[in-house]
């Protein structure tokens, strides 16, 4: 996880195409210039970044499951709710999974949790819009260097 | 059992934040309601919820685009709630 590259996946763990979920696992950093600010002295990994690393592994999961044919747009984040605080060097295990697919939307449920212990969840939204040019091929990369492979083609709706 | 347009313009109320009083069928939900593109995808969440269905609305707005179909066949509530009629209709 680097915080100041908002890289916040470290690891994708499973990707389940039939249940329509993945799991990524991720690791708060030891020191972040994010921590000077949040709190001085007290670092705790911010809400706003915590949302972020579920609208990412919710990403990844689209992604995998569209087969990369449109990119996933953050576009709302409902029920948010964040249940406890999370510092340095917590490990971090990112559930998301897909609650409907609809026409140019997607929306899923994602949570977080550390040692067992529910961390936050909510339910995220996304429009689905056509590539930029350049960018379905570098975030097939990004996916392959986080373990997410895929070569099969995509599933019937 | 409330009719289409009943469910349809509840949604719209309570996710635009719209009184229910102002939500005709004659509405256009654009112009008329001032629902952008993003409030539209909230309100085709709960539809596809409430109806069990897929709203097409990539076919819809490349039509609109393109120009082969005005935007009030989609967008003017009796005109859309008769669309979601079609829909429920074709899942049965």
């Amino acid at each position: 996880m680097r915080l100041e590259y908002f890289q916040m996946i470290d690891r994708v763990a499973l990707f389940e195409e039939a249940g329509e979920r993945l799991e990524a696992h991720s690791t708060v950093p030891m020191a972040s210039p994010v921590f000077e600010g949040h709190f001085p002295d007290h670092p705790l990994m911010p809400g706003v970044l915590l949302t972020e690393t579920m609208a990412q592994a919710s990403g990844y999961l689209i992604l995998a499951l569209t087969r990369f044919t449109h990119m996933p747009f953050l576009a709302g984040v409902e029920k948010a709710k964040f249940r406890s605080f999370v510092g340095p060097g917590a490990p971090l295990v990112i559930e998301a999974r897909r609650i409907h697919q609809g026409s140019g939307y997607a929306v899923t449920r994602a949570k977080i949790s550390s040692a067992g212990k529910g961390i936050c969840d909510a339910e995220l939204m996304f429009r689905m819009l056509p590539f930029p040019a350049g960018l379905s091929d570098r975030m097939r990369e990004q996916a392959l260097g986080l373990g997410l492979a895929l070569d099969a083609p995509v599933p019937e709706a | 059992m409330a009719s289409t347009f009943e469910t349809v313009a509840g949604i719209i109320s309570e996710t635009c934040d719209i009184p229910r009083e102002q939500i005709t069928p004659e509405s256009h939900a654009i112009d008329d309601l001032g629902v952008d593109s993003l409030a539209f995808l909230d309100i085709a969440f709960a539809i596809d919820k409430a109806f069990g269905i897929k709203l097409p609305l990539e076919t819809w707005t490349q039509e609109v685009n393109e120009g082969k179909v005005p935007a009030e066949e989609y967008f003017v509530l009796k005109n859309l709630c008769a669309r979601i009629d079609e829909l429920v209709a074709a899942k049965a």
